[in-house]
């Protein structure tokens, strides 16, 4: 496949067809966890892509220029080093230059670190041996998947809130059934594959 | 041997963490689409956890609180390192259906939350205890998860044919979305029977 369309298709097959939450099962934990009002999860969403865009840009790099073959045993310390001191520097910087934006992301940010989404984009980039281009792009839409999947889920739990179901059902039951409906819906996109 | 027992109970049972504390959901759903791969995932979260919490509570007093997270981090991110190598060097077969959620142990909250609030408060003997019977809980609940997923998914147990070749399996059940259901009706399971012995209480 020609440059465009290679980075088209993986753009998408990351949104949809291989999405992070309803089929690969990243980043589950705040999926369900700050998926409660749509607010928020927009917020934790946007602060997901701007990471998960710059931990792939860096790791990408590290990989290639200084761990490559010779100290792949030690990837998994070094990615969630740099992963969680991106974190803490992305926070600091927001916090001086864009008050506003730190002001609706801050308290999400410190929750990425433990996000296993972003350790995991950062390992399949280089288990699919994706080139920097294409690790950026692979990040930047698998947050952009994680966003969809996430705001989706919490326009269906808002409505949750006015349902009747068993009480059994109450707090994560009714929530893990829903996202195994929206899950199912997802499966669709499985006809998309390009690959 | 007492305190033993009491914290045995609740990492399996009133403080499990799958079906109570609700956490470490990523490794829950994904590798439990058989039984296999689910006491695999067990055992392997219970080693981490164990050491990381025996030498988290070690190094309690030398670690400043200041940047006690990222201490953790590395010291979990040491143990899943010795665990994927050497699960790719004996159990060449596990690792590869385990795949990248073995190096994901790292980012799974149940170890960093035993970390944060039990071993960086007690001495070493309760916290590696600790993390044997957490880790424990997560194996019995990941196993119950995989069993019911692999029996009715794909009609085996362990991999032995149960039903015979009359039963069409109920593929949904080892795809993604049968991972939320199944887990969801367990969840749902777990807490009407609690809540019945609460109220015949």
């Amino acid at each position: 496949m020609s440059g465009l369309t290679y980075y088209f298709s993986l753009a998408l097959s990351a949104i949809l067809i291989e999405n992070f939450i309803f089929v690969k099962f990243l980043g589950c934990c705040p999926f369900l966890g700050v998926s409660k009002k749509i607010d928020t999860a927009t917020g934790m969403g946007i602060a997901v892509i701007f990471v998960m865009t710059v931990a792939s840009a860096v790791t990408n790099l590290v990989n290639t220029y200084i761990l490559g073959t010779t100290y792949a045993y030690m990837r998994t310390v070094v990615f969630i080093l740099i992963i969680a001191s991106l974190v803490q520097f992305i926070e600091m910087f927001l916090m001086k230059s864009m008050p506003a934006l730190y002001e609706s992301l801050g308290i999400y940010l410190p929750l990425i670190t433990t996000n296993c989404a972003v350790l995991g984009v950062a390992n399949l980039n280089v288990t699919n041996g994706l080139d920097f281009i294409g690790s950026v792009i692979c990040g930047s839409s698998a947050g952009g998947g994680f966003t969809l999947a996430i705001v989706l889920f919490a326009s269906v739990r808002e409505k949750l809130e006015y349902a009747d179901y068993p009480k059994c059902f109450e707090g994560f039951p009714i929530a893990l059934v829903s996202a195994s409906l929206l899950a199912i819906a997802f499966m669709g996109f499985q006809g998309l594959s390009i690959f | 041997m007492s305190s033993f027992v009491k914290q045995l109970k609740e990492g399996i049972l009133t403080n499990n963490p799958i079906f109570v504390q609700l956490i470490g959901m990523c490794p829950t759903l994904a590798t439990s689409t058989s039984l296999k791969n689910g006491i695999g995932m067990g055992l392997a979260v219970t080693f981490v956890l164990m050491c990381s919490n025996l030498v988290i509570s070690l190094l309690r007093k030398f670690i400043p609180s200041k940047v006690r997270i990222a201490a953790y981090i590395v010291i979990i991110a040491g143990f899943v390192t010795i665990v994927d190598l050497s699960l790719q060097a004996y159990l060449p077969e596990l690792s590869s259906s385990l795949g990248m959620f073995i190096p994901l142990i790292v980012v799974n909250c149940i170890i960093l939350a035993r970390a944060e609030a039990f071993a960086s408060k007690n001495g070493p003997l309760p916290s590696l205890i600790d993390g044997l019977s957490m880790g424990l809980g997560f194996t019995v609940a990941i196993s119950i998860l995989s069993t019911v997923r692999e029996l009715l998914g794909s009609g085996t147990i362990y991999g032995l044919p149960v039903f015979g070749d009359g039963y069409t399996p109920i593929i949904m059940l080892i795809l993604p979305a049968g991972g939320f259901l199944t887990l969801g009706l367990l969840i749902a399971l777990f807490q009407h029977l609690t809540r019945n012995k609460e109220e015949s209480k």
